[in-house]
């Protein structure tokens, strides 16, 4: 009787540690921390669709919803409640992580709270104003801002502190003039504002390239400047940007994943290994493009210390423009 | 005559067997999540959404569906606002202002046939529309600004004014007490988190349909349970009067101008459902004064005005979606992130680059309102039998389906709680005479008039004459001003 259950103490322990040595996940979740047809969504899809294409996982992962703070509530809830959940991916952006950096993600959590796993892709802010406005590149447009700042709408999708705010203030600081002085409009989410843009309500909106392509199709807007780090491929690559023109103005939007804090080593190595086979796979690839991103591949510890160093950048950002003390 | 050649392209799309198939399959499950409370239409899409594109449909296909799915549960949703007292989604909040008392009377018939009559009528109104003024309306939503929000906010509130009008105090405090939820959250104006308490599901501010769902549908249970308790619960009697013809002609002034009404708000970005509801009740009502009105007791034509106007809304809503890619309404958000996802940029071109697409729509819309309208007649016998239900089963019915619909919004056992505080607070209220129509609204303005303020002002840098520049804001000032001081007018030439 002894010898049985002895026997049986160890082949479970055996099977217990062959489980801990090749992690295999089991019904895979992606938890998109807004309401459904936003940046978020489109994040999470990408992971369920582009792994599912990739042949990384079997069936698309499933894609649940928890909106709140721009990730606050999501973040919350991982810590609070399943810490150690190796199934449950939550998208993030880099306006999540300004939010981390201001202190808005709750009391007491911070960078530390979780483990980035990997990414989706970027986007780039760009400046934009109707197709008929007066300036045809930024330094035009910076001219003017200075001549007033005061007079001068710039208007976005989020409110202050947000990263929409984050880029006009950027933008106007290139200018020289303080980012306090700056008159801004905080609109719900990038339709309302560009809406605003066409309606001549707002002069400049600093929005981002993904979410422009149907307008600039259609001759209703012009983008005087990008703010990525060089030129973009594809479509995109006629538009100079701020860098370029001699403006330091550069806002990358990060998208991605993180996984609970307490999540084991084994499943955290498995995840990010997922990501590293994905970044190659074409399908992947497609299903990133699909979504208007560029591809950005980074997983693992190399995108844990790369979004520390980020959020870090970000708290100074804050303070500086008087966000945080 | 340009429109009849896409209106042909659009109609050859739509009546291909699979998308009829699919139109009336989104419409029947569309009536059936609007009628639960809790789950509206953008559950109802957000749920389905994956499963479309999952199985591979056609762009156009998946859109028709889903769109199906949402006017669909601008139908349903009226259901259970007159047999229950709950509204089964946001739009259907006034609904139960004079379709509650109708039921209670044993017209629960009547009210349900008239209501779907008049979302037909509404839905079909606002397509028209659609169909000629696309271009010309696509402009006035942009044109639209912060100024002229304001405008549309306050004249809002001035109908609204003498809604239950026995007990202004009343009314203004119910007011109050929305404005008041309407100021937790972000104030986006400052990034400044307000009376949040630190509590992160507080930081986008409270959830609308929770506050709806807390206070109508939690309450309304405390309510039959205390009836219950004291033994003096009436089985409500079942009418079976249903649509007639004098019904519909004694409304049709009501729903012509509340389907306009209703489209143009739906139109506007950041207005919906429940704002064009809430526009058409109140001017209805001013309307009606002196006229043999009952409103707030069972008066047909409080009941037609919100029905007309928020399906009319919804079908408004569509427009600037497809001509310029900017949602109408929450629903319509998660429709154009439908169409990202099938690589599909909607703008000015969606129209004359893929007519399939928009104009498929736009037929399938004719046709899935013709569908609901033969679907809703029939059934109304059916939903009617819910009122013959023993309360012992009904009560522990709404409690759950109230539950799972809340839980599934933010999968977050937070807002259940947070419902059920409403809940209790709401039973209070009523219990001390209070309408609670007056709260939400208090909520659901109160955000729209404060952001759009606080947007007018930060553009015109502190000066308050912004609010007072353009045609539009000239004339909504004028027409506020009227809804203030016309029916006392009239009453004095009358006398």
């Amino acid at each position: 009787m002894k010898a049985k259950i002895a026997s049986l103490l160890l082949v479970g322990g055996l099977t217990a540690a062959l489980n801990a040595s090749a992690f295999e996940p089991n019904k895979p979740t992606c938890i998109a921390p807004a309401k459904p047809g936003g940046g978020f969504d489109l994040t999470c899809r990408i992971l369920s669709t582009g792994f599912a294409n990739a042949g990384l996982t079997d069936i698309p992962m499933a894609v649940t919803f928890m909106p709140g703070g721009v990730g606050a509530v999501a973040y919350n809830y991982i810590n609070s409640t399943t810490p150690d959940d190796p199934n449950k991916l939550v998208a993030f952006s880099s306006g999540s992580l300004l939010n981390i950096a201001q202190g808005k993600f709750g009391q007491g959590l911070d960078e530390n709270d979780a483990r980035w796993v990997g990414t989706a892709g970027v986007d780039y802010g760009a400046i934009m104003v109707r197709a008929d406005a007066p300036w045809n590149n930024l330094k035009e447009l910076v001219d003017d801002i200075k001549k007033d700042p005061s007079k001068f709408v710039l208007g976005a999708g989020g409110g202050v502190g947000s990263q929409d705010w984050m880029k006009a203030a950027i933008v106007v600081k290139s200018a020289g003039v303080d980012p306090k002085k700056m008159r801004y409009v905080a609109y719900e989410g990038g339709g309302e504002a560009s809406a605003a843009l066409l309606g001549g309500h707002i002069k400049v909106y600093p929005g981002d390239v993904g979410e422009m392509k149907g307008l600039l199709e259609a001759g209703k807007i012009k983008v005087l400047g990008i703010m990525s780090p060089e030129r973009l491929k594809g479509e995109f690559s006629k538009y100079p940007t701020a860098i370029e023109q001699g403006f330091d103005a550069e806002w990358t939007i990060l998208r991605g994943y993180y996984l609970g804090p307490k999540v084991s080593d084994e499943a955290y190595n498995y995840w990010a290994d997922q990501f590293k086979k994905a970044y190659n796979n074409p399908a992947f690839q497609k299903a990133v493009a699909d979504q208007n991103l560029v591809p950005f591949t980074m997983s693992g510890p190399a995108l844990e210390s790369y979004i520390k160093e980020r959020v870090g950048f970000m708290r100074g950002l804050a303070k500086e423009a008087g966000l945080i003390q | 005559m340009d429109v009849l050649h896409f209106l042909s392209i659009g109609f050859s799309v739509a009546l291909t067997p699979i998308n009829l198939g699919l139109v009336l399959a989104g419409c029947f499950f569309g009536t059936l999540i609007g009628s639960l409370p809790g789950i509206g239409p953008i559950n109802g899409v957000a749920i389905l959404l994956p499963l479309a594109y999952s199985i591979g449909l056609p762009p156009e296909s998946a859109l028709i569906m889903l769109a199906g799915v949402y006017y669909g549960a601008e139908y349903g949703g009226r259901i259970s606002s007159i047999l229950l007292n709950v509204p089964g989604d946001a739009g259907a909040i006034m609904t139960t202002l004079d379709g509650y008392p109708m039921a209670k009377r044993g017209e629960g018939g009547r009210a349900l046939a008239l209501s779907a009559v008049s979302s037909f009528f509404g839905s079909m109104g606002a397509l028209l529309l659609m169909v000629i003024f696309a271009p010309l309306l696509s402009r006035l939503a942009i044109e639209f600004g912060p100024s002229e929000y304001v405008w549309l906010m306050i004249f809002a509130f001035t109908c609204l004014a003498t809604m239950v009008g026995k007990r202004p105090i009343k009314t203004i405090v119910g007011v109050v007490i929305g404005l008041l939820l309407a100021t937790i959250g972000i104030d986006s104006g400052t990034g400044i988190l307000r009376f949040t308490m630190g509590i992160p599901n507080l930081f986008d501010g409270v959830d609308f349909l929770v506050v709806v769902i807390g206070m109508f549908a939690i309450s309304e249970v405390l309510i039959l349970l205390e009836s219950w308790a004291r033994n003096d619960l009436k089985m409500t009697p079942v009418g079976k009067s249903f649509v007639s013809l004098s019904d519909m002609l004694a409304v049709k002034w009501v729903v012509l101008r509340s389907t306009l009404s209703g489209f143009l708000i739906g139109v506007l970005p950041g207005t919906g459902a429940s704002i064009a509801s809430a526009v058409a009740y109140g001017t209805e009502k001013r309307f009606a004064e002196g006229n043999n009105e009952h409103f707030g007791e069972g008066d047909i034509r409080g009941l037609a005005a919100p029905e007309a106007a928020n399906n009319a809304s919804a079908a408004g809503s569509m427009l600037p979606m497809l001509t310029l890619g900017i949602p109408g309404s929450g629903t319509t958000a998660i429709l154009l992130g439908a169409l990202l996802m099938f690589n599909i940029t909607p703008g000015p071109l969606l129209f004359e680059q893929q007519p399939q697409i928009a104009w498929g729509l736009i037929a399938s819309m004719f046709i899935g309102n013709i569908a609901l309208l033969i679907m809703n007649l029939p059934l109304i016998g059916l939903f009617v039998r819910l009122l013959s239900i023993k309360q012992s089963y009904l009560v522990p019915i709404i409690v759950m389906l109230t539950f799972v619909g809340i839980y599934s919004i933010h999968g977050d056992s937070f807002d259940l709680f947070f419902m059920i505080g409403l809940g209790i607070f709401a039973f209070i209220l009523r219990k001390l005479g209070f309408s609670l129509a007056p709260v939400i609204l208090g909520l659901v303005l109160g955000e729209v008039l404060e952001e759009n303020l606080r947007r007018a002002l930060s553009i015109s840098g502190g000066n308050w004459s912004i609010l007072l520049n353009g045609t539009m804001t000239y004339i909504l000032a004028i027409a506020t001003v009227a809804a203030l001081v016309a029916p006392k007018l009239i009453k004095k030439f009358k006398k």
